[in-house]
């Protein structure tokens, strides 16, 4: 009896789950814009932070905020914590900087069983590598074209 | 104010990736690709430049920001020293979060294993 009333439910969760709009988009675009935004106050805050008590200049403080953010993001992902804002934020986790750094520490905690050459250090850019290709080489190809039209 | 406008650009550039990922196909590395070179491309328009004054963090913070680091570094670095500059510009300006990405990432893999998944 028991047997056939959870199987009446399940299939009663299945038909509510294919009766639910995927994806809610305005569910998701809000819970972006919010935790996107979030992020980049803390940002703001540890810009500021490095400017008035460290006194750094202007490129030293976008470092500082770029490696801070990067050890934030980095931790929140080995104490897993932030796969859990990702999966509430989506795209508000995935495009700050802190999920650039995230994308880095997921594979290679996950492959570390392959060992800490070909797992770890190699699992570490399968998408950092992508990114660090696409933008190393757009930003040498624009000061090539910046030096041609300047010419 | 100065948080209230990190906190609507940073959104706003958040929500456009969260629309592409919901809309299109893209995956969520594809957005990252996207997004750094849209920077980069940016940078070198000229129209990335306002967005980081009006936005300060919201518009460094994501990866839009790091392509115009890269973008605005290699212009920079043209400037000074030349075709050399276009090769040394990008990594210069951003070898910091480059390095500390890379450094951080990995101590963090060791330290800590994945969570099972629920």
């Amino acid at each position: 009896m028991d047997a056939v009333k959870q199987h009446q439910q399940e299939e009663y969760q299945q038909f509510i789950k294919d009766k639910i709009p995927k994806p809610n988009l305005l569910r998701n675009a809000v819970a972006a814009f919010v935790v996107g935004g979030l992020i980049c106050d803390v940002g703001q805050f540890i810009s500021n932070f490095g400017q008035s008590y460290f006194n750094l200049n202007k490129d030293d403080t976008s470092a500082f905020t770029a490696i801070v953010l990067v050890f934030l993001g980095a931790l929140l992902t080995g104490l897993g914590i932030y796969d859990q804002i990702g999966r509430f934020a989506g795209a508000g986790s995935v495009v700050p900087i802190t999920g650039f750094a995230n994308s880095i520490v997921s594979p290679a905690m996950e492959f570390k069983r392959e060992g800490y050459v070909l797992g770890v250090g190699a699992k570490m850019f399968i998408i950092a590598g992508p990114v660090l290709v696409y933008g190393f080489s757009s930003s040498v190809a624009l000061g090539i074209l910046y030096l041609l039209f300047s010419i | 104010m100065e948080y209230v406008r990190a906190f609507i650009v940073g959104g706003t550039i958040c929500l456009i990736g969260q629309i592409l990922m919901d809309t299109t196909k893209l995956t969520a590395a594809r957005i990252l690709v996207l997004f750094v070179t849209a920077g980069v491309v940016m940078a070198g328009l000229g129209i990335y430049e306002p967005i980081v004054e009006w936005g300060g963090a919201g518009a460094t913070v994501p990866l839009t920001g790091f392509g115009y680091s890269l973008g605005k570094g290699a212009i920079e670095e043209v400037k000074k020293a030349g075709l050399l500059g276009a090769f040394t510009g990008g990594i210069k300006a951003t070898a910091g979060g480059i390095a500390g990405a890379v450094t951080f990432g990995y101590i963090m893999a060791v330290l800590f294993n994945p969570k099972t998944k629920p």
